[in-house]
């Protein structure tokens, strides 16, 4: 086994071990049930699949998904970078807190996440009717999904960039200082590229999250067809029809886009790697 | 750093005062609207009827049943994926092997797989109109709406989490340790325990967290192979879902708040330990 | 004074309260043993009163008159990894239910465990799983272990029976009333004083009104919502199709279940007019607030049967079928149709119902799913994928 996987030998042990355990589990837990689905896809076979992902109302819900995903990430990237920056350079009071917290999103039920942020933007709630004077409405709006995809994709951003910045030496804001240049420039020319490669795998990772986040977002959302459906509610709703094959492949979908959206995280860090060495 | 910076006459390494105060009142706001927001909401509302209503609610079998549940769930599935994750790096790490990339892409993905598509797959595989599940079924040994299948929706969605966090240090830190230990004598076992483990606590310990947090926390994947047996397949986050729907809102916060408590008070003791052992932590970062 | 205690985690039982205990729970005299529990905490503790009379009620009521007085000690089943539904030495029934029957079912099944005990038989645990109806509907399917189905509409057990073959095809003949023991109707519930004037259905089409119900696609309710809709602009010439069309137009929010929807329209304060079964209806008054919601009853609903059934091939044994059986019979005895008056359905033996429960109950034209062809064509031809519904948001 070893001879025939391995590129170079190695002298250390466990190679036998450590690679079996890692694909019996991958195997159980991930290709078996990946697996399943695609075998239903195949079995329907590609152009009945592309019949019953091909319909206005699943283009506009897979469109919906990519679109508020992409913004929320976006918004996740400025006050991501933002919140790491502050975290790590500064210190103030509750700075520890606000570190914990951050991981909050992920901890907390994503249906409690959708129920609170609900009853915060809903019309009658503490932000809707903050909003509402300025003819603003969140929630039951595209707007809505925004924020609850802001939540569910925070932690991703900030958790990828914070030890980035960590590591980032003084010395070469010194050399830069020294050299003449003003904090504002050796913040865009200096700092900025060094930890363009870790906020965009943040970007990434909380983009493929977000695109297929269904808990928090149907209740926020006023899952309108076409206009507030989201890509994974569709997938429920044609369970409810007894209509597994239209479920499958819609779950394909976005399986294949998510699969897609991986691999470019995985050679955007390939290529940092080959940037600026191991970060 | 940053302190020894704010000393110099000129700091060059910071931002001018009026700057820093800006970006931490920017990013008080953002914190406090969209992260402290949903968490405060979750405990005013289950503190509604005051802390009698948290203590009733809390002591609903029902609500019982899903909390020993879903730390059954997690007692196991954490350390199922720990193990994984500790594999899953030192044969990724220590080894050149083909497909290395697409390995770690498999790794990955059920980070971005909507939870929904995770629950479906599971029914496809072991539902009662599938071969496989037909015949586990016929055999008395059911996977959906039963614990395995509870399990399986939790390993699944949690499953990158320790694997994740241990890679890049175990990558940074090369394999030069780990070969001159073996050189001295030390047995795999021995160089993994007192060369490699020390190495990657801090990412493991951090793992661990992560992933137990979300195993506690899932829901959507769960929720479409737990049958919502109240008592038996109900665990704490699908339990909410039924006692909202039940118009016992308190009851249904209630166990939101312990799910977020838990969480926090996991987030705040990795903090501590962080904080306790920085120097420690730069240390095995830094190498 | 009667009480209702929970013992282990699954059985209820009632008695004359004795004593509170300190850690909360309280003692009861059963008739035949002291039992201590936790009491069961009702609906929404601000209403605790009401409900307490309300239990009282049912329970002098139903009880005291046919002299049933007895406790159910039932099983606390072992919670353990493998939580699966086996017969072992207890016969357990799990019941697979639809999302507003909660409330009747956790009455009826102490109601039923005191009749079948006062028969001479071993207690029956009763696990109840609730859920959208189709959702529920598709775990049985996918092989929930339901022993009984009590769902929305007929074509969700019609699916399952297609699909399974669990139980055989005319399954709804097999108890009176098409298998429906009781009914509810669809009415409208409105913001308090009706400011929007609302009274029929026609007036859910004007300019600016906004209509909550949940997506048919998702809720057996909404599917009764929108044939009740279009039942009344057949009736009143005019065209079905155009009609609903317009009334989906105004909804702005289309929750995946009925809960949802009275959640979006009571507690988050969207929309004018709340579609509702009339059974949710009344528990959203009893519950939310009789001051804040009025209840308008249109000139034209639509009969909504829910039907209940056995789930032949999940039964393990004979005990189990007779208990099972036993349950679903026991639906139509008076005591149980009363309950489930007083849990605001329509039912069919009103002989031991309160007065003022049969009261709520306005008589209005109900038209039938029969009119519409039965589900089995409404469900395709409707609700079904491209069908009338789809086309709403395919313009």
């Amino acid at each position: 086994m070893r001879a025939g996987i391995l590129r170079s030998p190695s002298p250390l042990p466990g190679f036998g071990l450590s690679f079996g355990i890692m694909m019996t589990v991958l195997s159980i837990v991930v290709l078996l049930p990946i697996g399943a689905l695609l075998g239903r896809g195949l079995m329907i076979g590609p152009a009945d699949l592309w019949d019953m992902v091909n319909s206005r109302r699943i283009w506009s819900a897979l469109t919906l998904s990519f679109r508020a995903a992409l913004i929320a990430s976006l918004f996740n990237l400025v006050f991501g970078l933002l919140l790491a920056w502050v975290l790590v350079r500064y210190r103030f009071w509750g700075r520890r807190f606000v570190d914990a917290a951050v991981d909050l999103p992920f901890a907390l039920p994503t249906a409690v996440a959708g129920i609170a942020l609900t009853a915060l933007y809903a019309p009658n709630g503490v932000f809707g009717q903050a909003l509402a004077p300025f003819g603003l409405q969140v929630a039951y709006t595209e707007v809505g999904i925004w924020v609850a995809l802001v939540f569910i994709g925070l932690p991703f951003v900030v958790r990828t960039v914070q030890p980035v910045i960590e590591e980032l030496e003084p010395d070469l804001e010194e050399v830069s200082a020294t050299l003449g240049a003003r904090r504002t420039h050796t913040l865009r020319r200096v700092i900025l590229p060094t930890l363009t490669p870790a906020l965009l795998t943040g970007f990434a990772l909380a983009l493929a999250r977000s695109v297929g986040e269904y808990g928090s977002v149907i209740f926020i959302a006023g899952n309108i067809p076409n206009l507030t459906e989201i890509a994974p509610l569709l997938i429920v709703i044609r369970l409810e029809e007894y209509n597994y094959d239209a479920a499958a492949a819609i779950g394909i979908a976005m399986l294949v886009v998510s699969f897609a959206m991986l691999l470019a995280i995985n050679a955007i860090q390939v290529w940092s790697r080959r940037r600026i060495g191991n970060v | 750093m940053s302190d020894i910076a704010l000393t110099r006459p000129v700091p060059v390494t910071t931002e001018p005062p009026l700057a820093r105060y800006l970006l931490i009142g920017l990013a008080a706001v953002f914190v406090a609207l969209f992260l402290f927001a949903p968490l405060v909401t979750v405990f005013v509302e289950a503190l509604r009827q005051g802390w009698v209503g948290v203590i009733d609610a809390l002591r609903l079998p029902d609500a019982q049943a899903a909390i020993r549940m879903t730390l059954t769930i997690a007692a196991i599935a954490v350390p199922l994926n720990a193990t994984f994750g500790i594999a899953a790096a030192w044969a990724i790490t220590k080894f050149d092997f083909r497909g290395k990339a697409f390995l770690i892409t498999l790794i990955d993905l059920p980070f971005s797989v909507s939870p929904v598509v995770a629950g479906l797959m599971l029914v496809l595989l072991f539902g009662a109109n599938s071969t496989l599940g037909g015949w586990l079924i016929a055999n008395d040994m059911p996977i959906v709406f039963a614990f395995p299948g509870i399990l399986l929706a939790t390993l699944f969605v949690t499953f990158p989490f320790v694997a994740r966090e241990i890679i890049p240090v175990m990558i940074e830190q090369g394999r030069t340790e780990e070969e001159a230990a073996l050189t001295l004598g030390a047995s795999g076992w021995r160089t993994f325990f007192t060369v490699t483990l020390p190495n990657i606590r801090w990412a493991l310990l951090y793992g661990v967290l992560l992933c137990n947090a979300r195993a506690m926390g899932e829901f959507g994947a769960v929720a479409v192979v737990s049958g919502k047996i109240r008592g038996e397949t109900a665990t704490m986050p699908t339990m909410v879902e039924m006692f909202y729907n039940e118009y016992l809102s308190v009851a249904a916060f209630t166990l939101a708040a312990v799910l977020a408590m838990l969480a926090l008070l996991t987030l705040l003791l990795k903090s501590l330990l962080e904080w306790r052992h920085a120097e420690l932590l730069a240390a095995t970062r830094r190498h | 004074m009667y009480h209702t205690i929970r013992i282990g985690g699954h059985s209820l039982a009632q008695g004359t309260f004795l004593r509170s205990l300190d850690d909360g729970r309280i003692e009861i005299d059963a008739g035949h043993a002291r039992l201590s529990g936790h009491p069961v905490t009702p609906l929404h503790p601000s209403d605790a009163g009401r409900l307490r009379g309300a239990l009282r009620k049912t329970l002098t009521g139903a009880y005291l008159r046919s002299g049933i007085l007895t406790a159910v000690a039932a099983i606390g089943l072992t919670l353990t990894g493998t939580a699966t539904l086996k017969a072992q030495d207890n016969v357990a029934i799990l019941n697979v239910s639809y999302d507003p029957t909660r409330e009747f079912y956790r009455e009826y099944n102490t109601l039923f465990n005191a009749w079948w005990a006062a028969q001479g038989n071993a207690p029956v645990a009763v696990q109840q799983s609730h859920g959208g109806a189709g959702a529920q509907a598709r775990a049985v399917i996918d092989g929930l272990p339901a022993t009984v189905v009590t769902l929305a509409l007929s074509a969700d057990i019609d699916t399952i029976s297609e699909r399974t073959g669990l139980l055989p095809a005319d399954w709804q003949t097999r108890l009176p009333h098409n298998s429906s023991p009781y009914t509810s109707t669809i009415v409208f519930l409105v913001r308090e004083g009706n400011p929007r004037g609302i009274q029929d259905w026609d007036d859910l089409v004007a300019d600016g009104v906004q209509v909550i119900t949940p997506n048919p696609k998702t809720s057996g309710g909404a599917r009764w919502n929108f044939l009740a809709a279009w039942a009344y602009a057949g009736r009143n010439g005019l065209d079905p199709a155009q009609f609903v069309g317009t009334l989906y137009r105004n909804v702005p929010v289309l929750d995946t279940g009925a809960r949802g929807s009275t959640t979006t329209f009571t507690q988050r304060g969207v929309g004018d007019v709340l579609l509702a079964w009339e059974n949710e209806a009344f528990l959203a008054l009893a519950s939310l607030g009789e001051d804040k919601f009025d209840i308008v009853v249109p000139s034209v609903s639509i009969l909504a049967e829910s039907p209940v059934a056995l789930v032949d091939g999940n039964i393990t044994s004979d005990a189990q079928r007779a208990a099972a059986e036993a349950y679903l019979q026991h639906l139509y005895s008076p005591e149980a149709q009363a309950l489930a008056t007083r849990h605001y359905y329509r039912a069919w033996d009103t002989s031991q119902a309160a007065a003022e429960d049969i009261a709520r109950f306005p008589e209005l034209e109900l038209v039938t799913i029969a009119d519409f062809g039965g589900w089995p064509v409404v469900q395709t031809e409707y609700f079904g994928e491209g069908g009338i519904f789809d086309q709403i948001y395919e313009e």
